[in-house]
């Protein structure tokens, strides 16, 4: 090994990092472009707009699985982001350091590292089966923030904590209180980093297949309230592929969920930039 | 509430030819001690510059006026802080008023992530002043008075971020002139500048010690000596406790030091 030169091993060290963003990108483009050209072609406004039929056949379009996706991630996101902001904002700024809080954060270690399926399993004992919510998207929507929320709580907490020093000490020093200074400086500086946290969870939320299947049911059929059952896109490709014949139709519905996410991390980076220049005087 | 009585009553009946004292003061960090038995008083409407080498307790002493050391979990203060006469560590003294009444200016210019006319805003608008002729005219007000009126007239909307250094510190003094406090307290607000920008805040320090009691630390003995009207020296023992060794008038104390050890460090024999 010492015989080698130093430009060589330099040339080396560069082959690796290459190759290793080499290999990345490789994945992601070959991932989008084999679901994107095998599901395009059945993609078509009439299969957004109708419904799933059902059955073995897997005839039928996605309406309703959009539907239920969308009430899924917006009573996710309207329980998840106050809840983990707030714990955010105690650990980061008001938590001491004793025992107690430690615990909290170690908690929040493991929690995170759990398994979504036994988040699913947790959310139908407790959800499901002892709060009689049954399989709906009010339970399927309270499992995904059990499973989020150590996410959540950790990102935003690094946001808040990445907001220097000076700017809560000036904000003292004018005679603010903590809370002003936590409200008036302190988050607006932290805003883009909760902004991708949240978009983080988002994109889990959409992800997330297995907690749902055991919380939410998989009815096909049009939800009429939060109680309701339902099926996310995610799912839907699931039972598709696995149930039905219709392989097509499992991989437009994949095209679908991969252009949102696609769709939903350059909104983004195009809100955290936009935020950040406006923070930034527009370096 | 009972502060601010105490201090009106204080100013109307002119009892105090003293605008801040400390008596016997010691600061403690845990068990470090970062201040032993400093007792100073210091006159209203007047600079007053603290120097000593690095370490020596200056920034420690200066916190003390605002209680900024407060932040600091376990950190002690015994002996008194006065202002006008009433001791600021009393319970009854509420920290947010004290901080409205003795601002403070920071070594790093700090200005917050928003516009120039957000930045100086924000301390009125915290404390519940929301109209926005009101408003408009206190940010020029304190913008003239911190002669950065004519710099920044034109782009008050734009982030404070985009200013220079010598601009965003200017600036974050009229951020404290616009609460309208009667002591200002500045940290090495120069270490940062280049020397056209140190001289300009220094001009700015002079007019400004007309209306205000002002308090720097500062590692440059020439500012200290062309700024201020007292001096304080300190430095630190042994046992690395911060000590106030001399204190007087600034010419007396860079042309006439009585302790031996002012003298070394003055003459650059020593720090």
């Amino acid at each position: 090994m010492r015989n080698i030169s130093p430009k060589t091993s330099q040339k080396i060290a560069l082959g690796f990092i290459w190759a290793g963003g080499f290999i990345t990108a490789a994945i992601l483009l070959l991932i989008v472009v084999y679901v994107l050209s095998r599901g395009l072609p059945a993609l078509d406004l009439d299969f957004l707009l109708t419904k799933p039929r059902g059955g073995l056949s897997g005839e039928g379009g996605i309406s309703t699985v959009i539907v239920s996706t969308v009430y899924l991630i917006g009573l996710t996101l309207t329980i998840l982001v106050p809840v983990g902001i707030g714990a955010a904002i105690y650990l980061a700024e008001y938590a001491p350091s004793n025992r107690f809080t430690n615990f909290i954060r170690y908690g929040i270690e493991v929690l995170a590292g759990v398994p979504s399926i036994i988040f699913g399993l947790f959310g139908f004992a407790l959800f499901v089966t002892a709060l009689h919510f049954k399989f709906s998207i009010l339970s399927g929507a309270l499992t995904l923030v059990c499973l989020l929320l150590p996410t959540m709580i950790r990102t935003t907490e690094e946001a808040i904590k990445a907001v220097p020093r000076s700017y809560r000490e000036g904000a003292l020093a004018l005679g603010c209180t903590r809370w002003q200074t936590i409200a008036r400086v302190v988050l607006p500086a932290a805003i883009p980093g909760i902004i991708t946290s949240v978009i983080l969870c988002t994109g889990r939320a959409i992800g997330e297949t297995a907690c749902l299947y055991v919380t939410m049911g998989g009815s096909a059929a049009m939800p009429t309230s939060l109680l309701s059952g339902g099926r996310t896109l995610s799912l839907h490709v699931f039972y598709l592929a696995m149930e039905t014949r219709a392989m097509d139709k499992a991989m437009a519905t994949a095209a679908v969920l991969i252009i949102v996410i696609i769709l939903v991390n350059t909104l983004t980076t195009w809100l955290a930039r936009r935020f950040s220049m406006r923070m930034g005087g527009g370096q | 509430m009972k502060m601010n009585v105490t201090l009106e009553r204080a100013a109307e009946t002119n009892l105090c030819v003293t605008k801040l004292r400390t008596d016997m003061v010691s600061l403690f960090y845990g068990k470090f001690q970062a201040l032993r038995n400093v007792s100073l008083d210091i006159t209203p409407c007047s600079i007053t510059s603290i120097i000593g080498p690095s370490g020596c307790g200056k920034s420690s002493l200066l916190r003390l006026f605002n209680r900024m050391n407060d932040l600091i979990p376990n950190a002690v203060v015994k002996g008194k802080v006065e202002l006008d006469g009433t001791d600021i560590y009393d319970r009854a003294v509420d920290v947010v008023d004290l901080r409205k009444k003795v601002g403070m200016v920071f070594q790093k210019p700090n200005p917050f992530p928003m516009s120039i006319y957000d930045n100086i805003a924000f301390g009125p608008r915290q404390h519940g002043k929301t109209n926005r002729a009101e408003l408009d005219k206190i940010v020029e007000n304190v913008l003239h008075r911190a002669a950065l009126w004519e710099e920044v007239k034109d782009k008050l909307g734009q982030s404070a971020l985009a200013l220079s250094g010598g601009q965003q510190q200017r600036l974050c003094i009229a951020r404290v002139l616009a609460v309208e406090p009667e002591v200002i307290l500045m940290d090495e607000p120069c270490s940062a500048l280049d020397p056209v920008a140190t001289l300009k805040i220094e001009d700015l320090m002079r007019s400004l010690a007309q209306n205000y009691t002002i308090i720097i630390v500062t590692h440059n003995m020439q500012q200290a000596a062309r700024v201020s009207d007292m001096a304080a020296f300190m430095m630190m023992t042994e046992d690395r406790a911060g000590e106030l060794v001399e204190y007087g008038t600034t010419s007396q104390i860079f042309t006439n030091p009585k302790d031996k050890r002012t003298e070394d460090y003055i003459t650059g024999r020593f720090g």
